[in-house]
């Protein structure tokens, strides 16, 4: 595996533009002869299917849900970053790029950063123009809020409903395209594998959800906008149906995958309560904005929080990091929370507990604005706990949220499978070891309304349309291979359900490659993973049959793929020998308990490829750091 | 808390369907009730019965999968709520629950609890955006937007296309949904150039899709879990009579054929 990023030459300012200008481009009479797959319909897979479509392109677009605008973008809630600087307080694309890089603690590429930022003021533009209801000012100017991890307000929202104001923009103009033919939409439709001929990406295989039909489409490229794969963790802030297949899958025919063990562990969701709980639920982080994070000083203090005293009130973050407080980045809060519940100080019946506390924000600006802003949100907490947060602090904990890492690529997006495209958070690019809040939604449309769309006409170009047809002999073989695992699957008809397997993953993962990660506790987690694996091929029961709409036919392929797939992480996280970002070892710690990076030996992407019956091959991507220096993060001072 | 379910189950699209009496013990008022249905699946296949098949993803409210129809009620008894957050502590224990899928003409049954909503996205194909292709715009400021205007559209746009209106009207009819997006796009000045050939081609398609005509019986309103006021329906029928009003000749066709 040769990984070569691509990265245009010339000043870091110029080399998008000047990569712009220099690619080969596909004419407008050409471009109905080439047909390109795309693979989800979050916000990168939507814009990405739209903007194609919209350029003439044919677009074969999939999605498990029963309509594109279900997927889980929707649930972003807090805002979308851009340097727009409306607030005359010192941002600027330069800024936006340097908070990103530290924020991601210098894991990530310096070129495809910077490009974002540079991309992030058109996106609020595209948004508008699709008529994304962003909140205004009195006299009718877009609004901001800032967001953790750094110094300006630079966030666009819509109360507590972002994601799904962008997602309904973006798919929107997806249901345009579809309307006027250049798009054909494949709702409950799963990826299942890709197809690669002579080392290119040619289609993929795919269930249909209702009829249980296998079957295959063949394209002249191949783009996965397949999302993130926190439900390794089970219990996560991702929907149900989140998964890894798509990324594996690529990842068994020869895709790289990058730093699979950053995973973000989000600092303010609902803690989990009963044992057959289905999922966590995230409580935006821009509720940090007006609420302190404490805990009782006291261990097992049991009082109820109002009748807590102000001196014995713990507000750890205020009090660890002065300069930026309660809107530390996410990484830094989600272990400070973990660090006083392990110590004993935590709140609620599990002790796995802090408080978000609003009182002080509506002494000082009344019910009414704090309500204003997060109405949406404190309802949804009161539907959950049966608590009022006007009245008492909400209680929180860390949840597993988003995946850094994900398939590598390069400048173009493309995967080391020519052909084959990852955008939005299938791919590892941008974010290195930890995301800053309102950046993935940046992302994911930079991605698709403006980046793929450009270069992906580079690869198409360079070869003529239509080559390779469904009815090739991989196609067939890869056909094969799917009904066999689909077969394999019903025919355990074992003792045990596909939950309870995912739920003994996911404990298994969240202990030992969560907030904080350990060697033994990686060891310890790669001698377990493949016992579970085999007793799952031994016990499974999946009823149901082939032919028809089997949801435990669905769950169990998506976990038979994650039991592979965890190996990979602890893996990965037992290789990097150093902390970074979300990625914590605690052998690796400075003497205030910060994470300790090694530049000398990590300063680079891990990059795996995959060996048939061995152990996966690790390849480095060295990354260089010309215009941040490489530091110590420091939110302290 | 234990529980009598009596759910709809049916094969596939074409089969017969009936109520049928599954028995479940054991369940903490602070489980969801997605969460009891997913233990109940659990028993019935380590029993060797067949799993209720039903819909969910986010589970968070916003993604407009989950559906069912709760002793009669869309997405079950309270008021602004997603079936996948309700939770069971709003039951009685010993409580028989009646549970069905959206009934509707254009929303067919797949299986079980299992329904078709591609009428929907029939209905937003249709018109439902703004016709604008990706790449540079001009700066949103350039175009002030009145506060109160953005909150009232989005007071609209918050719709999540789950079909809880069109489950608890009589006559089917999915005037809300299609109304909160005409109004969302036809409050803000981004939808004003297509504000009148939407509503048409909206309003044409959703009666080609089969959903029922509007009586004013604004049941709609009341199961709809993010609150759409039918004060948008009117909206809608004002604008759609103003469409009719319109010169009937397709500028469109005639730009496309020059």
């Amino acid at each position: 595996m040769k990984l070569d990023a691509k990265v245009p030459p010339g000043p870091l300012r110029e080399k998008w533009d000047a990569h712009v200008d220099s690619i080969r481009l596909v004419g407008p009479r050409n471009r109905p002869r080439y047909s390109v797959i795309v693979v989800g319909t979050g916000l990168a897979g939507a814009a990405a299917a739209s903007s194609l479509g919209a350029l003439g392109y044919q677009v074969e677009c999939f999605c498990f849900q029963d309509s594109p605008r279900r997927a889980h973008s929707i649930a972003a809630q807090g805002g979308i970053n851009a340097s727009k600087g409306y607030r005359n307080d010192g941002d600027s694309v330069m800024r936006l790029f340097t908070d990103t890089i530290k924020g991601g603690d210098f894991r990530a590429r310096e070129a495809n950063v910077y490009r974002l930022a540079q991309l992030s003021m058109g996106i609020i533009d595209q948004a508008v123009a699709q008529g994304v209801p962003f909140a205004r000012e009195y006299g009718g100017m877009l609004a901001n809020r800032s967001f953790g991890g750094v110094l300006v307000e630079r966030t666009f929202y819509c109360r507590g409903e972002t994601g799904q104001q962008l997602l309904l923009g973006a798919t929107s103009s997806l249901a345009k395209e579809i309307h006027e033919g250049h798009v054909r939409m494949h709702p409950r439709t799963e990826i299942l594998d890709i197809v690669v001929v002579d080392g290119r990406a040619r289609g993929i295989v795919v269930r249909d959800l209702v009829s249980g039909a296998i079957s295959s489409y063949a394209a002249d490229a191949v783009v996965l906008a397949t999302g993130g794969y926190c439900n390794v963790f089970f219990l996560s802030t991702m929907a149900k149906g989140c998964n890894v297949t798509a990324t594996y899958r690529a990842w068994r025919r020869g895709a790289g995958f990058a730093n699979p063990c950053f995973t973000q562990i989000h600092p303010t969701a609902i803690p989990a309560g009963s044992e057959h709980q289905s999922k966590l639920t995230l409580m935006s982080e821009s509720l940090r904005n007006d609420g302190r994070v404490w805990v009782p000083r006291k261990q097992g203090d049991k009082r109820p929080p109002a009748e807590i005293p102000e001196a014995e009130r713990y507000y750890f973050l205020e009090e660890r990091y002065p300069r930026f407080g309660n809107l530390v980045p996410r990484d830094v809060a989600a272990r400070n929370a973990k660090e006083v519940c392990d110590k004993g100080l935590g709140v609620g019946a599990t002790g796995y507990g802090v408080y978000l506390d609003f009182r002080d924000a509506i002494q000082r600006l009344g019910v009414k604005v704090i309500e204003a802003r997060y109405h949406n949100l404190f309802e949804m907490y009161e539907r959950i706990t049966n608590e009022d947060p006007r009245k008492a602090p909400m209680r929180i904990y860390p949840a597993p949220h988003y995946a850094m890492g994900g398939l590598w690529v390069d400048y173009n997006l493309m995967t080391t499978i020519p052909g084959l495209y990852a955008i939005g958070e299938a791919n590892f690019s941008d974010h290195g070891a930890n995301r800053l809040g309102a950046s993935a939604l940046m992302q994911a449309l930079a991605d698709g309304y403006f980046i793929l769309p450009v270069t992906i006409a580079d690869y198409l170009s360079r070869n003529p349309s239509g080559e390779v047809k469904a009815d090739h002999a991989e196609f067939k073989r890869a056909e094969a291979e799917v009904r066999e695992r689909t077969k394999r699957l019903l025919s355990v008809n074992g003792k045990r359900t596909v939950l309870s397997f995912h739920r003994e993953l996911g404990q298994l993962m969240l202990d030992k490659c969560g907030i904080t990660r350990s060697r033994d506790g990686l060891e310890e987690a790669l001698r377990k993973i493949p016992e579970l694996r085999a007793q799952f091929w031994r016990d499974v029961k999946v009823p149901g049959g082939e032919g028809e709409l089997n949801q435990s036919l669905e769950h169990a392929g998506r976990v038979a793929d994650l039991l592979d797939f965890a190996e990979l992480m602890c893996l990965d996280a037992l290789t990097r020998e150093e902390s970074c970002g979300c990625h914590f070892r605690e052998e690796h710690q400075t003497e205030e308990g910060e994470t300790k990076r090694d530049d000398e030996r990590f300063a680079n992407v891990s990059v795996w490829e995959y060996q048939e019956g061995a152990r996966p091959r690790l390849h480095q991507e060295p990354l260089a750091f010309e215009a941040v220096h490489l530091a110590q993060r420091n939110y302290k001072t | 808390m234990k529980f009598i379910l009596r759910i709809w189950r049916q094969d596939h699209a074409k089969g017969a369907g009936a109520f049928v009496r599954h028995e479940i013990d054991g369940i903490s008022g602070d489980l969801s009730f997605l969460e009891m249905l997913d233990l109940l699946n659990e028993q019935l296949t380590v029993r060797g019965e067949a799993p209720v098949a039903f819909d969910s993803d986010c589970r968070e409210g916003v993604c407009g999968m989950c559906s069912l129809v709760i002793n009669g009620r869309p997405h079950g008894p309270n008021a602004l709520t997603t079936t996948c957050q309700l939770y069971m502590r709003h039951f009685r224990d010993g409580d028989e629950i009646t549970i069905e899928p959206w009934r509707a003409r254009a929303f067919p049954v797949l299986r079980d609890l299992v329904v078709d909503r591609t009428a929907f996205d029939r209905i937003l194909e249709a018109g439902g955006y703004v016709s604008v292709h990706s790449g540079p715009k001009p700066d949103p400021n350039s175009m002030p937007v009145e506060p109160e205007v953005a909150e009232e559209a989005l007071d609209a746009a918050t719709c999540i296309g789950c079909g809880a209106c069109v489950a608890a009207c009589p006559n089917g009819a999915a005037m809300l949904f299609t109304a909160a997006k005409v109004s969302h796009l036809g409050l803000l000045p981004q939808g004003q150039p297509e504000r009148y050939v939407r509503v048409t081609r909206m309003v044409e398609q959703m009666e080609a899709e089969g959903f029922g005509g509007c009586t004013n019986l604004g049941e709609c309103e009341g199961a709809c879990p993010k609150g759409i006021s039918i004060k948008f329906i009117g909206r809608m029928n004002r604008d759609y009579y103003r469409s009719v009003l319109k010169e009937p000749i397709d500028r469109r066709g005639r730009m496309g054929a020059q």
